[in-house]
Parts: structure tokens; C-alpha cells; sequence
């Protein structure tokens, strides 16, 4: 019986290919930027819609600004999370990150921290944006604590579900369909947060919301762990 | 695959003890004095909420048994038990609104319990249309079994961020908040008809359950025969 | 290095793959065969670790392929008719990308070496994107030999080759296979794979049909055998 060959071989460590994947997806996001332009447009027109549709002068926009927020970046990143698998899938390139002897979790973080770096970059532009257009400081260090944690959650689960609605009919449409009703903790603990710190409320009264969107970033991301495999095996 | 004589026994013996709760919540049950009589819809509001998310927990507990044994008899019960489970959720949701006009003037609030109930039934409709746009039979099997383990477990997580907002939905069982608009003490003839209520509706979802897995697997067996045909005729 | 007992395979309810006996000895070439359908394709995936068979055992280099996958990819290299190349990047950022995955410590120099073999050197910094079809099909093997693998899976590595590249793949699969590699390769060229292979077999319906050793049969014998077996 032959011994197991690859005694003497190196595998990949989890952290290295969590890097080698975060550079691919960087490197061709940087040469394309197709992603972050696009969710960074669709983020300018949600909230020229918002504008319009919820006339907001001064009064209304300090208590819906929160939730604007948080609209507009879900849906934006809604945008950028079907990308996440898709140039892989359309371009048969799924087999050969299926072929190489990685752990299997470590694409799924992968995939999510290159997509969770996107949305941040849109975020940090369009937070600065959204100042500057309502004439409100949105820069606390709380808020951009919220900020990352909320988003955070949010792409996990995305990626997740990212990964099944790519084999769907329609997963452009599918991924939100599965989305939206796992994302409602998180989105509503992240602007009842958010919502709080911009009243002017200090950390001891947002605990309960910061506190439940930490415990889902941790929940998410355990199941998310545990059955990305089944996802992307045949 | 003959029907077998115990789904028969059960079938039958859940339709007599139906009879029997109809009347024991509309005769047997005491008027509210309240409420009156739209107090009534508690039984089956709640026995139907119970069997909704009863019916998700087979789920989840069945989708984690497909991945770990790959049988097919695990995701047929999953799936069976989300079909029956949305229609019990809705059950629920439509009979609170009709209890909820006269109660709390209004069809619709923005409760916890509501909330939660209606986002648990979107996230089984999603389940049951992710099913439907997946061609390949493993792989909806596969996908349906993750996503039955993570709506479940978001469940619990929405009901806390909707707590965030106070509640006004009455809490019959247990520990009652005065504040609720809608509470009331159960007497006895109550309690009996609210808990046979729960026994029958349970009792109703074992046989229904039973009925759409022997479904599922005749259309499997019909399948295979097909196919058996198709490729005899082939060669 | 590959052995195959008894593997079974079914899409849905339709049977692909039957009963496949097959085995590969350390350093073979095997040249497979067969009609499109007839399920090369399927149990090349199966032995890349890419698609999991109902029934029946898969072994390679004498790990079992259902419970040493991870193992076992480190050591298959495969070429498929998709050429898994990032047409955004460059052919050394592709290389670069797959060496991390598999983990090599000094890929520098191992992929200046193997761009070489496949005459890609001076195409080094040039995006995938700008390639020939033929061209990234010989970077698509520079990338699938890049790990050192013990076995090389080509699935209809021919397709889309011009002349020239053929020839130089020709060259690299003797190379390779001189040095140690063990092959499985599935090809429409029937002359071709006779050449290169030690032993050629026809897959057909989903069963293996004929297998024996390559130099006891001419190109036109083969031909002959294979009509023989398809038109049953």
C-alpha cells in the first residue's frame, strides 16, 4: 500500500487561500470595477428616490436618516452579493477553485471579505455623501461601529444565500426572495442602532440592538460555516 | 403501495375528534364576557400557530438529518412539513387579524408576534419557491436543507429585533403583562377546549404529514417506473 | 494509482455511469474513449474529486476518494475542455492564484518553468483575456501541471488546438508521462490516443465495453472496434 503521498507536500493553509482569494477577486474588481461602481451609483439613485419620495426637509430626515441608511446600502448590496459567485459560475471557473485541495470554509471567508470590502468602500463613500447632501454628521465612532457590524452580518448570510441562488432560475431574483427575510433581524437591530446613535443616545442605550446584531454576525457566520460545503459540492 | 390500515385509522380518528373540538369550542367553551363571541378564534389561532411552528422544527430537525445521511426520507418529511406549516401559518395570521378588528380596532399592528409570524411564512414561501427553480433533484434537496436550517434559526433572532418595539399581544399561557389589550383568565371549560384544540390540531398535522410523505414517495416511485420504461423502450 | 471498482452513477433517475471497472497502474497513460453521452466526461469529474459517485470505490494513489478528497486533489492536476483561467488577469497572475491554493512554497520559479514548456514565456504579463483559444488551452495545462501532480485527467484536451499546439501538447503529455505522472485521458482523436496512451479503452452506454493495451492494435483496428461497439 502506498503511503499517502502528500506527506511532504504543502497544503494550503485556511488564511493563505482566504488571502489568495481576497487578491484574485481584488485585483479583478481594481482592473473592472464593475461591482463597486455599480452598487455605488444604485446607492446615489436610492437616495435621490428617498429625496423625492419622503420630502425630507429638516424635521422628517433626523428620524428616517437611519433607515435610509440602511435601505440603501441593503439594496445595494443586494447588487453586489449576486455578483459574488457569478463570474465563476458564468465562466465555468467554480471547478477549478473546486479542484484545488483548499478547505472549503476558507472560500466561502473568502468571498465574503472581498464582497464585505466592497460594500464598505461603497459605504464610506456615500456616508460622507449623505452628510454632506442632508447637512448632518454622520461621523461618530459609534456609528461606524454599527456601520461595519450590520453590514458585517449582512454579508455573511448573503453569501450564503449567494451561493444557492447562483444555481437557481432567475437567481437575480431569487437571492432577495431568500435574503430579505433572514437579513430582517439584522437590518432592523443595525437602524433601531444606528436610529439611536444619531438622537444622540449614548452606548449604554443602544446595547440591546448592538448587542443582537453581534449575536447574529455570530450565529450567521457558525451556520454558514458548517453547511457552506453542502453548498458548492455536486 | 396500498393505503395501510393505521393512516386509515388515523384519518378517520382525527376527523371524529375535529367534530368533537368544533363543538367543544362552540358549545362546550364558555362566552367570553368581554370579548364575546370572536374570543373563539383563540383555539384554533393558537393550536394553528402551535402546529406552524411545529412544523417548522421537523423541518429544521429533518434538514439537518439529510445532510448528515443523504436519505431521501428525511427531505421528503422536510418538505411535507413546510407545506403543512404554511398553510397552518397562515391560518394563524388570517384568523389574529379577524380577532384583532374588534379587539384592537384595527386589522393590522405591527406586533412582535405578528411580525415575527408573517416573516416566518415568508421565509417558508421562499423556501418552497427556491425549491421550485432548482433543476437538479440533489441539489434542491441540498439547498432546500441549508436554507430550512437558516430560516429556523432566524426566527428566534427576528422575534428579539421586533421586541425591540413594545408589544401589545396578549400572552394567555404563562405569565400575563396587565398592559396587553385582550387578556383574559381561561376558566376550565376553557382550558379543556383550548387544549383539545392543540391535541386535535397536532393529532391533524401527524396525519397530514403522514398522507403528503406517502404522496411524495408514490411520485418518486412513479418517477422511477417511468424511467425504467423509457429506457427499456431505448434499448 | 487509479483504481476504479464497481462505480455507479445516476443523474436523477437516468443511470450514466454502470458498474465501471477500471484501474490505472502507477506511471500509465489510459486513453478513454467513446460517443458523447457516454459518460467520460462524468467519470472523469468523479475521479477529479469534482462530482461524487452513487456506488461503488474510487481510489487514488491508495487513498480512498470519499473520505481523502482533500488529499487526493492535492495530488490530480486536471485539464478539461473549460480552460478555468481568470480572463481579467494576466497569465502569470493566473499561475500565481492557482499556486496559492495548492500551496507551494517557491512558485516563481516553478512558473517560469512551466510557462515555458507550454511556449507561453513571452506572454508572461499579457491578460488571458487577449489569448487564442489554443493559447489558453496551453496555459490551462501549464496551470494544471503547475503542483507536481502524480496524475494528470485530460478531458478532451484536443479541442480547439491548432496544429502546433497539439503537437506541442503531444509533447508535454510524453514528458510528463515519462516522468512518472500517471494519465487518464479522455479524446475524440482515436489515432492520437492510441499513439501516446499504454493502454486505450471505449466507454459506451455508460459501461466500459473494450479495454487492452495499446500496441496490440493498429489505429484502423480500433476504428474498426469502436464502430463496432457504438453501432451495437
Amino acid at each position: 500500500m502506498p503511503k499517502p503521498a502528500n506527506s511532504q507536500r504543502p497544503q494550503a493553509s485556511f488564511w493563505r487561500t482566504v488571502q489568495a482569494i481576497m487578491w484574485k477577486d481584488l485585483t479583478s474588481e481594481l482592473r473592472h470595477k464593475e461591482i463597486v461602481s455599480a452598487m455605488f451609483i444604485f446607492s446615489l439613485l436610492v437616495v435621490l428616490i428617498f429625496n423625492f419620495s419622503l420630502e425630507l426637509d429638516r424635521a422628517t430626515r433626523d428620524n428616517v436618516a437611519a433607515g435610509v441608511l440602511w435601505v440603501t446600502f441593503v439594496f445595494a448590496a443586494t447588487l453586489g452579493l449576486n455578483r459574488t459567485f457569478a463570474a465563476e459560475k458564468d465562466r465555468d471557473l467554480l471547478d477549478g477553485l473546486l479542484l484545488a485541495p483548499i478547505d472549503r470554509s476558507a472560500l466561502f471567508v473568502g468571498k465574503m471579505l472581498s464582497t464585505f470590502i466592497f460594500i464598505i468602500i461603497v459605504e464610506s463613500i456615500v456616508v460622507p455623501l449623505f452628510s454632506l447632501l442632508y447637512n448632518m454628521s454622520l461621523f461618530t465612532p459609534l456609528l461606524l461601529v454599527v456601520l461595519v457590524l450590520g453590514t458585517l452580518g449582512y454579508t455573511v448570510v448573503g453569501t450564503l444565500l449567494a451561493a444557492i441562488a447562483i444555481h437557481t432560475r432567475a437567481r437575480e431574483i431569487m437571492l432577495p426572495i431568500l435574503l430579505f427575510p433572514v437579513a430582517v433581524p439584522v437590518i432592523i437591530a443595525s437602524v433601531q442602532a444606528s436610529a439611536g446613535i444619531l438622537e444622540g443616545n449614548a452606548l449604554g442605550n443602544i446595547s440591546g440592538p448592538l448587542n443582537l446584531v453581534v449575536v447574529y454576525d455570530i450565529i450567521l457566520f457558525a451556520i454558514a460555516i458548517m453547511t457552506f460545503d453542502y453548498l458548492i459540492e455536486e | 403501495m396500498q393505503p395501510n390500515q393505521h393512516l386509515r385509522i388515523l384519518t378517520i380518528s382525527s376527523m371524529l375528534m375535529l367534530v368533537l373540538s368544533i363543538y367543544m369550542v362552540f358549545v362546550y367553551a364558555p362566552l367570553e364576557i368581554v370579548m364575546g363571541a370572536v374570543q373563539r378564534v383563540f383555539y384554533y389561532h393558537v393550536a394553528s400557530g402551535w402546529i406552524g411552528a411545529l412544523a417548522f422544527l421537523i423541518t429544521l430537525i429533518c434538514s439537518i438529518l439529510y445532510l448528515a445521511t443523504r436519505n431521501l426520507k428525511w427531505d421528503h418529511v422536510a418538505l411535507s412539513s413546510v407545506e403543512i406549516g404554511v398553510v397552518f401559518t397562515s391560518m394563524n395570521i388570517v384568523s389574529g387579524s379577524v380577532w384583532a378588528r374588534p379587539i384592537w380596532n384595527t386589522w393590522w399592528t405591527w406586533d412582535p408576534r405578528l411580525t415575527t409570524a408573517t416573516i416566518m411564512w415568508l421565509l417558508y414561501a421562499a423556501y418552497l419557491m427556491l425549491r421550485q427553480s432548482l433543476e437538479n433533484p440533489q441539489r434542491r434537496r441540498t439547498f432546500a436543507a441549508v436554507y430550512g436550517i437558516v430560516a429556523f434559526v432566524s426566527v428566534p433572532l427576528t422575534f428579539a429585533a421586533i421586541r425591540i418595539w413594545r408589544t401589545i399581544h396578549p400572552v394567555i399561557i404563562g405569565s400575563s403583562d396587565p398592559s396587553a389589550e385582550g387578556n383574559f383568565e381561561m376558566t376550565p371549560p376553557m382550558r379543556n377546549a383550548f387544549f383539545f384544540s392543540l391535541f386535535t390540531f397536532t393529532f391533524l398535522y401527524v396525519t397530514l404529514l403522514w398522507h403528503r410523505i406517502r404522496l411524495e414517495q408514490l411520485t418518486v416511485q412513479v418517477a422511477a417506473m417511468q424511467s425504467r420504461l423509457l429506457n427499456k423502450l431505448s434499448t | 494509482m487509479i483504481n476504479i471498482h464497481s462505480l455507479s452513477k445516476t443523474f436523477g433517475l437516468k443511470p450514466v455511469l454502470r458498474d465501471i471497472n477500471l484501474s490505472v497502474p502507477k506511471g500509465g497513460f489510459l486513453a478513454l474513449l467513446g460517443p458523447n453521452g457516454a459518460g467520460k466526461t462524468t467519470l472523469l469529474r468523479i475521479v477529479s474529486t469534482l462530482s461524487r459517485p452513487d456506488a461503488g470505490e474510487v481510489s487514488v494513489a491508495g487513498l480512498n476518494l470519499s473520505t481523502h478528497a482533500s488529499a487526493i486533489r492535492q495530488l490530480v492536476g486536471v485539464v478539461s475542455h473549460k480552460p478555468l483561467l481568470y480572463v481579467e488577469l494576466t497569465a502569470e497572475e493566473n499561475l500565481r492564484f492557482y499556486a496559492r491554493l495548492y500551496g507551494l512554497v517557491t512558485a516563481e520559479p516553478r512558473i517560469s518553468t512551466v510557462l515555458a514548456q507550454v511556449n507561453l514565456s513571452a506572454h508572461r504579463h499579457d491578460l488571458v483575456g487577449t489569448f487564442s483559444r489554443g493559447m489558453q488551452q496551453r496555459l490551462s495545462i501549464a496551470r494544471a501541471t503547475l503542483h507536481h501532480p502524480q496524475v494528470l485527467i485530460l478531458d478532451e484536451p484536443y479541442t480547439g488546438l491548432d496544429q502546433d499546439a497539439a503537437i506541442m501538447l503531444d509533447d508535454v503529455l510524453r514528458s510528463v508521462s515519462t516522468a512518472g505522472c500517471t494519465l487518464l485521458m479522455t479524446t475524440h482523436d482515436s489515432a492520437r490516443g492510441l499513439a501516446l496512451s499504454q493502454r486505450v479503452a471505449i466507454l459506451s452506454r455508460g459501461q466500459i465495453a473494450f479495454e487492452t493495451r495499446s500496441i496490440r492494435l493498429t489505429p484502423t483496428q480500433l476504428e474498426d472496434k469502436y464502430r463496432e461497439i457504438v453501432n451495437a
